[in-house]
């Protein structure tokens, strides 16, 4: 354990902006939801009606969990009910970051040739993750005593977000030793979080049903934080359950660490195919691309689920609650609240799926940087053959999630029309094309601005939230693609936009690609 | 076609830092040929517009009788590159990277591949994020060393193997170069290699040719060391032109002096009166160390 301390100043040196930055906005969120549910929901009555509609409705309770009661507290903890899983998220990515990723890396080596114990790394690293989820869930609980709320369940709160995060810190620590490989140990800590959320939404809708699998949230550390009810049962044991399966999986992941060698993992690396029929462009970027469609088309279709099976209750929910629809009925402009929602639903899925678009199409940067470029771009490969490969992709693949959300929400939705359902959800991929269009001219003309392209998604999405909230004049609106595309369903399509957004794409890819022609491999 | 390689007062400019600064290479048809030059003198970047990866800003260069920047497709059938520093994909095994690379360049004999895999000892079954820099650097050189192309650019190909490893490479270029159908250029820093392998060399510091020539020719470049007791005074031998670093003690002279300017010293010596004299041959060692540090002029 020797050096832990100057490991754990380092990590803090390194990670200086990161983390603040998840602490911060993951830990203050739900601050912004009790002023806007009290807002939403004065009296006793709209909160007991929001309440029982969300508790039944299976997608909301996937979504978020459980709700038992009705007071502002256990609404505003139940709607926060999926932020254990992003600082669940945050806190395994962090681990892996500082343990297998250096490791990999060959930074460690440089490390751990120093005055530093064998343990040193790990502990750091899971001590700072550790640190940084109680200080978010502090600043959650000082955020809440400071508007009023019960400090019992206040302080509950605060431990369900940072026990969520401690908890996974550790089993992100345990999937740091079982693989060699940083991709490894992050799939293995990403696949047990999802599994973890799965038992936590199969017990929890089973609970609302007949109950007969509703144990099956106990089996989660998730299902163990949403299950403390933080100003309802107010439940201790939950708390108890995760302080221990902090300590014993961190200790686990101690004692693997003496099992295995430096650089090596527990599970042998599994040795592949010694000759292959690739023989083309396309045939390294199918091999190089399918996981990141499979993953992201998986999600989508999820996505799917969620927004279908939400779909019933809005508009139970909005034939009671006139607040609640004029949300919705600010998303979009048209007639039918229901056609508003699947609209509204529709852009945002659109900007999610420009975020694969961006990504896709960095890989290009990527290949570069890393230098796998260099060797390619000396066989007879023409460069754009090379980009293009990789900017099919880019294209392809947020279109083949698109689709997977659409079908699957117009599947799940069954009182609504699949195909307007799915016209909606397509219609969005000119603008998410003019993202990825943006990244290739970033990528040719100014590549070392490349990774600014994630700057564009970010922007729609600001003015997607507070663009029509803050009445921001129309050019403003009109920067970012998504406010051009006609509003489906219910709204009228027009072509005019579509093609227009189609041409500017098609600007910015060929711009981009004629500079990659002229510059210099690596810049 | 007789030169292979023939680039003359190249230029390449980053922004303002000038790179190439006329850098001259000709590499003979056929031949090996070494390239040399300290760490940061342009060895990579003479590479890369030779492979039409970057653009040069003035001189001329012609590659396999085409224009390196324009035909640069066309021109990739025809050789096949290992960069210096070889990274591959971390999912993709070694075999696949090397057929693949092989395909992408028109064509890979499939027993020269399995021969070639048998004397590196390298396992194609592996991913490429377990192999070390010296595993990655041989599934290069057998995707290289496989392909059926005229030309082979090699970027310090050995540097991450294994004194065996480096021996089976230089066995591997000495049948090539007895083969006699490919031209090799093979940038290095280790002499001996070099001395085993090639017919011609370039020498470029700060982005410019330095030295090029045979071994024979660069042989004559280096210096003889002399040391001699003298039986009187040595006018004028310090003065003389090619007697470097001379120093004086007691009688006892030493100096290094140009092959060139061997004779003259020696007959002033003569006329001085010799009472020993020890004599030190040239080495290619010392001249490769004196180019190396001379400071930038």
């Amino acid at each position: 354990m020797t050096g832990t301390g100057r490991l754990i100043r380092l990590i803090l040196r390194r990670d200086r902006v990161l983390m603040p930055l998840w602490v911060v906005i993951l830990g203050l969120v739900p601050a912004g939801y009790v002023a806007s549910f009290e807002g939403l929901f004065p009296t006793a009555q709209d909160r007991l009606e929001y309440a029982t509609v969300s508790g039944t409705n299976a997608g909301f309770v996937g979504l978020y969990g459980l709700i038992r009661g009705s007071s502002l507290g256990e609404i505003v903890a139940w709607r926060s009910g999926f932020l254990p899983i992003m600082v669940a998220l945050f806190a395994a990515l962090t681990v892996i970051r500082h343990t297998r990723a250096d490791e990999e890396a060959g930074r460690t080596e440089l490390v751990a040739a120093g005055a530093i114990g064998r343990h040193a790394q790990l502990a750091a690293a899971l001590i700072t993750t550790c640190a940084a989820s109680l200080v978010l869930g502090l600043l959650l609980t000082a955020a809440m005593i400071g508007q009023d709320m019960p400090a019992e369940g206040s302080v509950l709160f605060g431990l369900e977000l940072a026990l969520s995060g401690c908890a996974f810190a550790a089993v992100g620590a345990v999937a740091a030793q079982l693989t060699a490989s940083t991709r490894g140990a992050r799939t293995i800590a990403v696949v047990t979080l999802g599994a973890a959320y799965a038992l936590r939404v199969a017990g929890d809708v089973s609970a609302i049903g007949d109950g007969a699998v509703s144990w099956l949230s106990w089996l989660s550390p998730i299902g163990w934080a949403t299950h403390i009810f933080p100003w309802g049962a107010d439940d201790w044991w939950p708390v108890i359950l995760l302080v221990l399966f902090v300590v014993l999986t961190a200790g686990l992941s101690a004692v693997l660490l003496t099992r295995r060698d430096f650089g090596g993992g527990l599970l042998p690396a599994r040795l592949g195919p010694a000759t292959s029929t690739m023989g083309t462009p396309l045939a390294l970027a199918w091999r190089l691309h399918r996981g990141l469609l499979a993953g992201w088309t998986v999600g989508f279709a999820l996505l799917g689920l969620v927004f279908g099976g939400v779909g019933g209750s809005v508009v139970d929910l909005v034939q009671e609650n006139e607040k609640v629809g004029d949300v919705f009925a600010r998303l979009g402009g048209a007639d039918s609240l229901v056609d508003n929602y699947f609209a509204g639903i529709a852009g945002i899925v659109g900007l999610i799926a420009s975020c694969y678009a961006v990504q896709a199409a960095l890989r290009l940067r990527d290949e570069e940087q890393s230098g796998r470029a260099e060797p390619l771009l000396a066989t007879a490969v023409p460069r754009y053959t090379w980009a293009g490969s990789h900017l099919l992709f880019s294209l392809l693949g947020p279109a083949v999630a698109l689709l997977a959300e659409g079908l699957v929400s117009g599947l799940t939705y069954t009182d609504g029309d699949l195909g307007a359902i799915l016209a909606s959800t397509l219609v969005q991929l000119p603008a998410v094309w003019v993202l990825a269009a943006l990244t290739v001219l970033l990528f040719g003309l100014v590549p070392r601005l490349s990774p600014a392209a994630w700057g564009a998604p970010a922007l729609c999405l600001l003015i997607l939230l507070v663009g029509q909230t803050l009445e921001l004049d129309q050019w403003l609106l009109d920067i970012s693609p998504f406010t051009h595309i006609p509003h489906l369903p219910g709204g009228a399509f027009s072509a005019t936009p579509v093609i227009t957004l189609l041409a500017v794409a098609a600007v910015l890819a060929a711009l981009g690609l004629g500079g990659l022609r002229r510059r210099n491999i690596p810049d | 076609m007789t030169e292979a390689i023939d680039a003359t007062g190249l230029i390449k400019r980053f922004g303002k830092v000038t790179a190439l600064d006329g850098l001259d290479l000709h590499v003979r048809t056929g031949e090996v040929h070494g390239f040399l030059g300290p760490n940061g003198a342009g060895k990579t970047t003479t590479i890369r517009v030779l492979l039409g990866l970057m653009r040069h800003d003035g001189g001329s260069v012609r590659l396999l009788d085409g224009d390196p920047w324009a035909q640069a497709t066309a021109l990739h059938k025809r050789l096949a590159y290992v960069p210096g520093d070889v990274t591959l994909w971390p999912n993709l095994t070694g075999g696949e990277v090397i057929d693949l690379l092989g395909r992408l360049r028109g064509g890979l004999d499939p027993r020269r591949r399995a021969q070639l895999l048998e004397r590196f000892e390298l396992d194609p079954r592996k991913k490429g994020r377990t192999y070390s820099k010296g595993n990655r650097q041989k599934v290069a050189l057998v995707a290289a060393l496989a392909s059926d192309v005229e030309l082979l650019i090699l970027d310090e190909p050995t540097s991450g193997l294994d004194p065996l490893m480096e021996e089976a490479f230089s066995e591997v270029i000495l049948e090539e170069k007895r083969r006699g159908d490919r031209t090799v250029l093979l940038s290095s820093h280790i002499l001996a290699e070099v001395e085993k392998l090639c017919d011609r060399l370039t020498i470029i510091r700060d982005g410019r040719t330095v030295e090029t020539g045979t071994l024979t020719d660069l042989r004559h470049l280096t210096r003889t060391s002399i040391q001699a007791d003298l039986a009187g005074p040595p006018d004028g031998l310090s003065a003389l032109a090619g007697v470097h670093d001379f120093k004086i003690d007691n009688g006892r002279v030493r100096f290094d002096v140009d092959t060139d300017a061997l004779e003259p010293a020696l007959r002033t010596l003569v006329q001085v009166g010799v009472k020993s004299l020890v004599s030190q041959p040239p080495s290619l060692e010392e001249l490769f160390l004196r180019q190396y540090s001379r400071s930038g002029s």
